[in-house]
């Protein structure tokens, strides 16, 4: 009985993330048709448009809606994108929790389970700042990195699940890893916005925010996420002298934890250094997040580290 | 960096040259260097983590290995060039914030500036109310003042007066808190590492340990700490329990280890028993226990020519890999010839073409010895000390090879004696350490992270209220009300925090 249970918990899971990734390539596409759509766009009139809504009233407003559509093509697109990313979410969620209902534990036990709850990470760090402002426009830069995370989480890193080895049965194991989970989901969607403002303006990206938008909104996600990582970074250090003797021992991980916080560091210096503040800065917070990913897949894949278990 | 030349007198140099040092693009330079002077330490194995891997890679790359040795890649975070670079990050740190310090502390102490003479011009909202000109001061005064904000009401030369305010003083102390707790932190990691010591000990099952330097397998202390002050105590591993994965998924993977520990401290009456696991250390005074591994110890009884038994002890053999493939050495002295032996231990045995006898599974559950016998001189009394884990055969001569199960006996060729594998016996290996500066380095640390916080989600603002006559006069009085605002960080408005102003003002005298 309980066997049976647990095959059925386990399928429930790993269906629930090949659900989310079906939907989240759904989604991908549709943010790249709003995408392609939008190329056509000016963005000047969209914001006119916007304020013939506001100001007037009766069946004016009725005829500027009308208006509003045909000048965003793309936008219907973008909706549809927005709202199959929220399901996507949604049901990482779902696979996530049920990993570790059927673990039994917290679903971060090894790389697989890590990578899944990233993923997870990432689309809840765009969602909520979603709420807070129109992140249309960001949403296949997000889908896109999200998919290649699941995608490599289920090919590559996949492993049944198993209880935990002893080195990670602490409730350390939770904070420490939330915080980084949440952390590098936040600059995942930095790089995004970093990245985007380096070819805004250019091309195909006449669409897109101005570059100086957009390297605001780099500076206020690093902002939100490097307190956060410096938090796991403390909290990680806190459980290491607690299980190996030392709250820090330069050990590949912690190095590279530590090479990705001096960096980030460096940004926000620079984004308060004349001469350093626009192109500079967003190059640096991509080079932080390639630091992030080196800490994130390559300690574990490439270098022998006290951080290797569990399959990978 | 300025492209302006350094000017030539010295103290003029001095200053020119503090000057760069202390500048931002200084820092965000001296950060990149930190970065990447980080990376070999993650590459290259460290002295100070894996003394082993490293004389391995020294062996592997004869060429190579000594000259990385030489320039410090083996021990990046002791290294004068990775000193140099954290040492001078530092002293720009200070350079750079201890004037803002005071910049800060007069900030604090002093009235926001007053208010522009034309308000207009930095946006905001313009509109006309019916109040008294002191009324409507009052008002935004007081709502101001509910609200946090630090003010002061002033008067223009034409009549108009108004109220300045300003907030967000906790953005730069918090900056300022984040990069002194950084020092602190660094203070901490001096405390730990000039009083600290730590030191690894190997215990056998049943086997006790008391806490002096030369009960110590590996003992490292800092400069300032002495074996003296160790705290007094000892103990015995009366049991080491360990259970491995099973199912088939990550199969031998370690699933619980705890030792089972009665501990004794001069000045307290009996025993107390402990059970230490990976994540549960044990706490000792200043001194902390923690389990750090395990592995098994043959138990060999060997006979000498005249079936005399000269040593009946389990070995300590130290484990390979994941399935604990061990690997150990015998030395008996006291026989004639001296006997020396090469072991592998397997706790669950098997051989392959390809990786010779080896084990496939951690727990005991197929236990074999493959032993390689020499007989000669150890060279033991040549006076250099030699490590219990390496035999030098280099006057010996090597009788033969041969497998033992438990209970099994080995006739050595020659008459030499024999060797017996009479059972084995589980170690486990524990680090004891003491690190003073630790509790310093975490209330840095989270003064850190209030401070960094603070830093980055407060943002200063400074508002103004500016009321003015109205020219022309009606039945009841009217005046003229100015509200702007900015905020000093890029991307940042003030928008918000006026609109809520207007908002109170035009509620009041609704």
């Amino acid at each position: 009985m309980d066997f049976v249970n647990s095959v059925e918990l386990a399928d429930a899971s790993n269906n629930f993330v090949y659900a989310s990734m079906v939907i989240l390539f759904l989604a991908t596409i549709s943010f790249s048709v709003s995408f392609a759509a939008g190329r056509r766009r000016v963005p000047q009139i969209e914001v006119f448009s916007r304020r013939v809504l506001v100001e007037s009233s009766g069946s004016q407003v009725h005829e500027s809606e009308v208006e509003l559509t045909q000048l965003d093509p793309g936008r219907r697109a973008a909706n549809i994108g927005m709202s199959l990313t929220w399901l996507a979410a949604v049901m990482l969620l779902m696979g996530v929790l049920l990993r570790g209902v059927w673990a039994g534990r917290v679903p971060w036990g090894n790389m697989y389970e890590f990578s899944i709850s990233s993923a997870l990470g990432i689309l809840v760090v765009f969602l909520v700042w979603s709420t807070q402002r129109d992140l249309r426009w960001l949403g296949l830069f997000v889908t896109i990195p999200t998919l290649l995370t699941l995608g490599m989480a289920v090919t590559v890193l996949y492993t049944e699940s198993a209880q935990l080895v002893p080195a990670l049965k602490s409730y350390w194991l939770v904070i420490h890893v939330f915080a980084a989970i949440i952390g590098g989901g936040a600059f995942t969607v930095g790089a995004a916005t970093a990245g985007l403002s380096l070819i805004s303006g250019k091309g195909w990206f006449t669409q897109l925010p101005s570059r100086e938008k957009l390297e605001g909104l780099t500076h206020k996600i690093i902002a939100f996420s490097f307190p956060i990582w410096t938090f796991a970074v403390v909290a990680g250090a806190i459980w290491a002298e607690n299980a190996w003797g030392r709250y820090w021992g330069w050990d590949p991980k912690e190095t590279w934890a530590f090479i990705t916080w001096v960096i980030f560091a460096a940004y926000l210096h620079a984004r308060s250094t004349a001469g350093w503040k626009h192109q500079k800065a967003s190059v640096i917070a991509i080079v932080g997040w390639l630091a992030f990913l080196v800490n994130y897949f390559g300690v574990n894949i490439f270098i022998n580290s006290l951080h290797s278990y569990a399959g990978v | 960096m300025s492209t302006s030349l350094p000017p030539m007198s010295q103290r003029g140099f001095l200053r020119w040259l503090w000057r760069q040092l202390t500048s931002m693009k200084t820092a965000l330079i001296l950060l990149f260097l930190l970065a990447i002077v980080s990376i070999p330490g993650s590459y290259f194995p460290q002295r100070g983590t894996n003394p082993i891997l490293v004389d391995q890679w020294i062996a592997d790359y004869p060429t190579f290995g000594p000259i990385f040795d030489s320039i410090g890649l083996f021990d990046v975070f002791g290294s004068p060039w990775y000193s140099a670079v954290y040492i001078l990050l530092f002293i720009s740190l200070i350079g750079c914030v201890v004037p803002r310090l005071g910049v800060h502390w007069r900030a604090m102490r002093s009235q926001p500036p007053p208010a522009p003479k034309n308000l207009s011009r930095l946006g905001g909202d313009t509109f006309e109310i019916e109040g008294e000109s002191d009324a409507v001061i009052e008002n935004a005064h007081a709502f101001l003042k509910k609200n946090h904000w630090r003010t002061v009401i002033g008067e223009d030369a034409d009549g108009s007066r108004w109220v300045s305010a300003e907030k967000g003083y906790l953005r730069e102390t918090g900056n300022l808190v984040f990069h002194f707790s950084l020092i602190l932190i660094l203070v901490g990691i001096a405390i730990g590492g000039l009083f600290g010591w730590r030191g690894n000990v190997i215990v056998r099952e049943g086997e006790g340990f008391s806490n002096t330097l030369t009960q110590y397998d590996a003992w490292g202390g800092g400069r300032l700490s002495s074996a003296e002050s160790l705290p007094e105590f000892t103990f015995t591993l009366e049991s080491f329990n360990v259970e491995f994965e099973r199912g088939n998924s990550q199969a031998g993977a370690p699933r619980l280890f705890e030792a089972n520990m009665v501990v004794d401290r001069p000045g307290e009456q009996g025993s107390t028993t402990h059970l230490v696991e990976v994540n549960e250390p044990l706490v000792i005074d200043s001194a902390k226990v923690f389990l750090v591994g395990h592995g098994y110890a043959p138990h060999l009884i060997v006979r000498d020519s005249k079936g005399q038994v000269v040593l009946d002890d389990a070995v300590v053999f130290l484990p390979q890999d994941g399935n604990f493939t061990s690997t150990g050495v015998v030395k008996v002295p006291d026989s004639e010839p001296q006997l020396g032996f090469r072991g592998l231990f397997l706790p669950t045995s098997a051989i392959s073409e390809e990786l010779g006898p080896h084990s496939i599974f951690p727990a005991p559950d197929d236990v074999s010895v493959f032993l390689g016998a020499w007989a000669g001189d150890l060279g033991l009394d040549s006076g250099v000390s030699q490590s219990v884990y390496t035999l030098n055969v280099d006057n010996m001569t090597q009788l033969g090879l041969e497998s033992l199960r438990v209970g099994q006996t080995w006739q050595l060729p020659d008459g030499s004696g024999s060797i017996e594998l009479a059972g084995f016996e589980r170690w486990a290996s524990f680090q004891i350490a003491s690190d003073p500066g630790k509790e310093l380095a975490l209330i840095a640390a989270i003064l850190a992270i209030v401070g960094l916080s603070l830093s980055l989600f407060i943002q200063r603002r400074r508002v103004w209220v500016k009321v003015g006559q109205v020219t022309e006069q009606g039945p009841s009085s009217r005046v003229k009300v100015e509200v702007a605002g900015i905020a000093k960080a890029s991307g940042h408005d003030a928008i918000e925090q006026v609109d809520n102003i207007v908002e109170t003002l035009k509620g009041r005298s609704a």
